[in-house]
């Protein structure tokens, strides 16, 4: 009873934050396979929220539905209270409008598993390419940026090397720093550790903490529990497409109710 | 072996390098914007697009450009006064522009298969990537798929154009000048076969030389994430010494 009480509250408690991402009641499948079964979720403004799940759970189609990488069968996303428009088609859902869809999206920057770093261009130039060519920024202006932000991300020396040239960990910061470029209102991670050698993983994480002290809004799809639990100050379990858990981390990790996170904690502890 | 034969059939022959270029230049030129054009037909996914595409590719990819040159040549004649109408016969009547045209719709055909399996080699991630910052249509075709694709197909287009070079010596057969032109004239003027064709062959070989050596250094240019970082070299140096 009284997790029920606290999880209230604790909804209920930073209300003066304005939304950031609301989805509602998201629906998707893949052929016969339906990975979202009606999934809800909202992140006020420097929400740092993890989503964690078993691989199949729904966690990463979620993600990618949000920036429309994936596009719902149904349900609303809202990003800063603009709803994505969607429309039918023979194939399906698709984006009513791409420029709102464009739009939106230079505004909600995506970290990747595989960092998808652009191969033909250097490190300065993958940071700048989206502020030049999208938000269409002055190019010096964005030089300078980038600079700092790989000097943050502690890979300035290597800002006119190739993606190739780097190990996994940096190229992962690399591409921190160019979804950091575009000033995102939202930073979308989708298991951003999960294709490091164990030893690189510590330097993501480390830049990943770091933004979330500076009240960046993130979603982050991840299996490290530690970021989830000190990071995060909520998380999200889902299973078989639909929220099992949710809650601030020290309910859920202190006291789950629900008989699979249990499970799931205890095989990724 | 006539040596000073040779040496006066070279300088005969490479009179009509400046041609052979020309040939081959315009035809890979006017060819590569077809070509784009039908692999972009192709990966429409649109049948109307794509099977006259497929079509195409079949036909001039199917068929000896020896015949493609001399239906151009003979059979457009026959259409004279319909392309007199159109104020085409202007072109078509000029050998060098039979050439030109049938070597164009020739080279097309390869080259948008290449151009294909250039664009469909790009790796989907960094396309979605670009997508997930804001880009699409024609910006990100621009700055990410079209860089990408280029890199992927120029060994296989430094060899087409290779194959231009050499097949520009088929206009000979339609009275052009080039350097095959000028070696079956000099052959009807000297009865000396061997030594003007080794003459020939060896101006193509320079050529081609010259030509593959540009696309290497273009390659090259163009891919500096394939080689070793610049930083780490002087540490190599410093291990070998």
């Amino acid at each position: 009873m009284s997790n029920g009480v606290a999880s209230l509250s604790s909804q209920l408690a930073p209300s003066e934050a304005a939304s950031a991402v609301s989805v509602q009641n998201l629906r998707k499948s893949f052929g016969s396979l339906e990975v979202l079964k009606g999934v809800s979720l909202s992140a006020r403004e420097g929400d740092v929220i993890s989503i964690l799940g078993a691989s199949g759970s729904g966690k990463s189609t979620m993600l990618r539905c949000i920036n429309m990488l994936e596009v719902p069968d149904s349900g609303e996303i809202r990003i800063g209270g603009e709803t994505i428009g969607l429309k039918k088609t023979r194939k399906g859902m698709e984006p009513a409008d791409q420029s709102q869809v464009d739009r939106i999206r230079s505004r909600v920057a995506m970290v990747f598993q595989s960092f998808n770093l652009w191969s033909h261009m250097t490190i300065l130039e993958n940071v700048i390419e989206a502020p030049v060519h999208v938000q269409k920024r002055p190019k010096a202006e964005c030089i300078a940026e980038a600079e700092e932000l790989l000097a943050r991300v502690g890979i300035v020396d290597k800002r006119n090397q190739y993606p190739s040239h780097l190990s996994g960990g940096q190229q992962q910061r690399a591409a921190i720093a160019r979804a950091l470029a575009m000033h995102p209102k939202v930073m979308l991670f989708d298991e951003p550790t999960s294709a490091l050698d164990p030893e690189l993983v510590g330097e993501v994480l480390r830049v990943m903490r770091s933004l979330a002290e500076e009240g960046r809004t993130m979603l982050v799809v991840t299996h490290e529990m530690g970021f989830a639990r000190d990071v995060s100050n909520r998380v999200v379990f889902l299973h078989k497409g639909v929220v099992e858990e949710e809650g601030a981390p020290a309910e859920v990790f202190g006291a789950p109710k629900s008989e699979r996170f249990k499970q799931f904690i205890s095989s990724h502890r | 072996m006539d040596f000073a034969f040779m040496r006066d059939a070279f300088l005969t022959l490479i009179g009509g390098v400046p041609l052979t270029l020309n040939l081959a230049f315009m035809a890979v030129g006017l060819g590569a914007i077809l070509a784009m054009l039908l692999a972009l037909m192709r990966m429409s996914g649109l049948k109307v697009l794509d099977w006259p595409a497929q079509a195409y590719v079949f036909v001039f990819r199917g068929t000896p450009l020896l015949v493609q040159i001399f239906l151009i040549y003979y059979g457009l004649g026959q259409f004279r006064p319909t392309l007199q109408e159109w104020g085409l016969w202007v072109f078509f009547r000029e050998p060098y522009w039979c050439a030109v045209f049938a070597l164009t719709l020739n080279t097309a055909a390869y080259a948008s298969e290449i151009i294909r399996g250039g664009l469909q080699s790009v790796p989907y991630n960094q396309v979605e990537a670009a997508r997930a910052c804001g880009m699409s249509g024609i910006l990100l075709f621009r700055r990410v798929i079209f860089p990408i694709a280029v890199r992927q197909a120029l060994p296989a287009y430094g060899s087409e154009i290779i194959l231009m070079v050499k097949a520009t010596s088929l206009a000979s057969i339609i009275t052009m000048m080039e350097v095959t032109g000028l070696a079956a004239k000099l052959i009807s003027q000297t009865f000396r076969a061997v030594e003007v064709f080794i003459v020939a062959g060896l101006i193509y070989l320079i050529l081609n030389f010259i030509i593959t050596r540009i696309i290497m250094a273009i390659e090259w240019w163009l891919s500096p994430h394939l080689r070793r970082p610049p930083a780490v070299e002087p540490r190599l140096e410093a291990a070998h010494v």
